[in-house]
């Protein structure tokens, strides 16, 4: 279940690959709803879904945090640099996703209208916090993916890197 | 030489009733608004409001032959009660406010219809297009106001559509009624 120096734990993948497809998922949603029809089925769901969904990515990105806290993580593969290197993404991916998630709450909530989570309960609003708030939360939202999505590419291609050109256990202990 | 300082007195007196015409618009004591309203679905109405503008006009009390008035609207100041639509109009798809945050009226010629009714005619600037349009308005008073200044205030309405400002009309052809309230304190 924990994690160990060579190995992920169940839970510890779990979280990761819920998030991974959340998180593209998220992201596919967001770039094909913003340019539905108004009179398109779709106008009404996809934002609904796209809201409630990020509340719960929002939540489990930060048990997601939480257990990391309280784990070990397997051993760091590569020299200094690549360490480094790593270390500073998966901080960046994290922080990405909580930016992201923060910005949108505050997209839909500057007029003090709480989210509905899919007709499960609303996360209340906290009005609105500075001027323009939903615009200028709307243009972090919006860059903050396209970083992420940048980092993602990047991240799924150093573990194909560590799988296939320096075949070690990066990618394995995560499957 | 006597006399040609009566004559100076006398046209400083009648410049100074024609300043006394000039109002600025009580947006400071918010008693004046610039509403809107456009058909949803055509099955209802929705409005909101620009929060954000100033203006003046001119009005000697008698005729409107030199009857001026200007507004100012802060476009990013929209306001329909709704965050996600506010942020969806003020985007590219409605007024671009990025690239234009202010709308403009400036009246060329206000022709009195009598009964109080009036036509305004003048240049309106939205979206980065200029047109010109009628406002169908009338005069509801002036009087001393109770705190030792002098109003007075009019009311108007006119239909735009969407396209003649080079907006995109996403929704399908798209009108929008708007409605002016000004109150204006003399200066």
């Amino acid at each position: 279940m924990k994690n160990t120096t060579q190995n992920y734990g169940w839970i510890a993948k779990s979280l990761h690959w819920v998030s991974a497809v959340v998180v593209i998922g998220m992201f596919a949603s967001g770039w094909w709803m913003v340019e539905l029809n108004y009179y398109s089925d779709w106008y009404r769901t996809a934002p609904f879904i796209h809201k409630s969904v990020g509340v719960l990515l929002l939540l489990l990105t930060l048990l997601r945090l939480c257990w990391k806290a309280n784990n070990m993580s397997p051993d760091a593969v590569g020299n200094a640099f690549e360490q480094f290197m790593a270390k500073a993404a998966h901080t960046v991916l994290y922080l990405l996703i909580v930016v992201i998630c923060v910005s949108g709450y505050l997209i839909s909530t500057a007029d003090g209208r709480g989210i509905e989570v899919f007709n499960w309960f609303v996360l209340p609003s906290f009005g609105e916090l500075f001027v323009q708030q939903a615009d200028t939360s709307g243009l972090i939202h919006k860059f903050s993916a396209y970083g992420l999505m940048g980092l993602v590419l990047l991240h799924a291609l150093a573990a194909l890197k560590h799988h296939f050109i320096d075949k070690d256990n990066t990618l394995k202990r995560m499957l | 030489m006597k006399k040609l300082i009566l004559t100076a007195a006398f046209l400083g007196a009648l410049s100074t009733t024609a300043s006394a015409a000039e109002y600025e618009i009580d947006t400071k004591g918010a008693h004046a608004f610039i509403n809107f309203k456009t058909s949803h679905l055509g099955v209802s109405w929705l409005t909101g409001r620009f929060n954000t503008f100033e203006g003046s006009f001119n009005y000697d009390g008698k005729s409107y032959d030199n009857a001026q008035i200007e507004v100012n609207i802060d476009t990013t100041s929209i306001d329909s009660n709704h965050a996600e639509r506010d942020k969806h109009l003020r985007g590219g798809d409605f007024l671009n406010v990025g690239k234009f945050p202010t709308a403009k009226f400036v009246s060329s010629k206000i022709i009195d219809k009598g009964n109080g009714k009036l036509e305004v005619k003048g240049a309106f600037t939205l979206h980065g297009t200029t047109k010109n349009i009628v406002i169908d308005a009338q005069k509801i008073g002036e009087g001393k106001d109770p705190w030792g200044g002098y109003r007075a205030g009019f009311s108007g309405t006119t239909e735009i559509r969407l396209a003649d400002y080079g907006m995109k009309e996403v929704l399908g052809p798209t009108t929008v009624m708007l409605d002016l309230h000004v109150e204006g304190i003399r200066k």
